[in-house]
């Protein structure tokens, strides 16, 4: 302990004092604020790009859960117009199926009567022609049979009993 | 870098080996373990001349190469004069009429013939005039200013040169400068109050170690295990711990118990735990500045007693064993350098996490604990 104070240097102590004072001070205003204040600014600019990328990656993870939802909806919606339309083309190949029976049947229905009345007027027709082509038969027959007498009383008859019988 | 302290070591031991041998031609009677002795006491001290080495010509005469430093003196009024007046102890100094005399590395007044008086335990009764000289010490304390100035302005400076990212030599210090704000000031002192610290901290941890490190080298300088500097450092941080102490922190300090028992019961208590704090509040510092002292101080006798080692053995298996011991120490004391510095400034903070605590805070810390 002696030694100890016995080395003890007012002078030194003195100049230590100054000096370490006046480094402190100096160093203070022209290093450690500026070094920790360019130090704290880094570390701000470092967490507010890391909270930016974070915000990023949500915003990111937003936008894909929307694309998400809105490719969903548009399948759904394709969905829906598909079966719609399926729907519609059923509905469509029924109702023109129906139609077209209904028009066929028309058809038929115009077509049956049209031959019937054709068939009614040919069988008219036909009549008109059996009626005067037997007139006509019947004409040259009696013409041929008529030259005798006997004859034509004998047609005359028979055509009688057949009149009867119709 | 390996490779460098080999060299400095290297160049170490051509320094003591050249006065070893110097005062070997002398023709004293003594021999080598005692002037090694005296050698690394001379070393250890503050001297009045920046000496770089010596060496002795055949005549034996002793060559010292250095330069003088100023010495300043207050001996009813300011003495200005040179450090070559002494001629390294070895001539008197005469100034205004005073004479004074260099013995064992302090300035004394004598008598025209310079004749120093002693008591019986061999010291000298001669008045010793207040002596402020720039030292070899004071010559180093101011580089290591200059240096800490020039290197961390710069470093500040890059910052706004750079876009925020240190360049050149500052890409070293910048890791230091954070772990000191994280894990010696935020850690210790707290979120709020660290700042306040900061540039204490920061500037006795680069003081400490760049002295540290100076002691290493070949200049031979021993500023930090120098019992002034201590103090000196001690004390910033003693004051300051008590300057910005709260009140929570002297309440604590008289009344350490606080509201857990009656006053009454506490009485007898205090009277035996209020002196135990008050002795706390002055042993704290205290260990600081002789830790750092010893430390030192210890580092630099035991590597010099090995590099001396070199010159008792002469034989080729003595000196290569103390040589590579001799590195192997250097080794160690760098990283006792920066450990003392370490050291120093962890406690600092710790001391100022004491004062600075309030007492709701001391709380949440403990709940933290849990």
């Amino acid at each position: 302990m002696e030694k100890l104070i016995n080395e003890f240097s007012v002078g030194l102590f003195f100049w230590q004092t100054v000096l370490f004072i006046l480094l402190l001070l100096l160093l203070r205003k022209f290093a450690w604020k500026p070094i920790l204040n360019a130090v704290n600014d880094r570390e701000d600019g470092i967490k507010n790009a890391l909270a930016a990328a974070e915000e990023a990656k949500k915003e990111m993870q937003n936008v894909t859960a929307d694309s998400e939802r809105l490719l969903k909806e548009a399948r759904a919606e394709r969905e829906a117009m598909l079966k719609e339309a399926r729907e519609i083309k059923d509905k469509m190949i029924a109702d023109s199926k129906e139609t077209a029976k209904i028009e066929g049947d028309k058809m038929i229905k115009q077509a049956q009567s049209a031959i019937e009345s054709e068939k009614k007027a040919a069988v008219a027709d036909i009549k008109n022609q059996v009626a005067e082509l037997s007139v006509e038969i019947a004409e040259k027959v009696l013409k041929e049979q008529l030259s005798n007498k006997k004859e034509q009383l004998k047609l005359v008859e028979n055509l009688l009993g057949d009149v009867k019988l119709n | 870098m390996q490779n460098f302290f080999v060299k400095l070591l290297f160049v170490t031991a051509l320094f003591i080996g050249n006065s070893a041998f110097a005062q070997e031609k002398e023709g004293e009677p003594t021999d080598k373990k005692t002037e090694i002795k005296a050698y690394i006491q001379h070393h250890l001290q503050d001297s009045h001349d920046f000496n770089l080495f010596s060496s002795t010509d055949e005549s034996g005469e002793v060559h010292h190469y250095g330069f003088p430093l100023p010495v300043i003196l207050w001996d009813d009024g300011l003495k200005v004069f040179s450090s070559s007046k002494f001629n390294h102890g070895e001539t008197l100094a005469e100034v205004d009429g005073n004479t004074y005399k260099l013995y064992h590395s302090k300035i004394y007044k004598t008598d025209a013939e310079g004749t120093i008086n002693y008591d019986e335990e061999q010291h000298p009764t001669n008045a010793k005039p207040l002596d402020f000289s720039i030292t070899k010490s004071v010559v180093m304390i101011f580089i290591t200013g200059l240096l800490m100035l020039w290197l961390f302005s710069s470093l500040a400076k890059s910052y706004a040169k750079n876009g925020l990212i240190a360049k050149g030599a500052g890409r070293f210090f910048e890791p230091v400068v954070i772990y000191i704000r994280d894990d010696i000031a935020r850690s210790n002192i707290g979120e709020e109050k660290y700042k306040k610290y900061m540039p204490y901290l920061l500037t006795i941890f680069f003081f400490i170690f760049f002295l540290n490190l100076f002691g290493l080298t070949p200049l031979g300088v021993n500023v930090t295990g120098n019992i002034a500097i201590t103090v000196a450092l001690a004390l910033f941080t003693f004051l300051l711990t008590n300057f910005t102490g709260t009140k929570d922190y002297w309440k604590h300090l008289f009344d350490p118990l606080g509201d857990t028992m009656p006053w009454y019961a506490k009485i007898p208590l205090y009277i035996i735990l209020v002196p135990i704090e008050l002795l706390g509040l002055i042993i704290k510092p205290f260990s600081l500045l002789i830790r750092l002292y010893a430390n030192m101080q210890a580092g630099h006798i035991v590597l010099m007693s090995l590099i001396g080692l070199m010159f008792i053995f002469k034989s080729w298996i003595g000196s290569p064993l103390s040589f590579g011991l001799a590195f192997a120490i250097s080794l160690i004391e760098i990283l006792v350098a920066l450990l003392q510095a370490y050291i120093f400034t962890m406690l600092s903070a710790l001391y100022f996490g004491f004062a600075s605590e309030t007492h709701e805070h001391g709380d949440e810390g403990e709940i933290q604990h849990l």
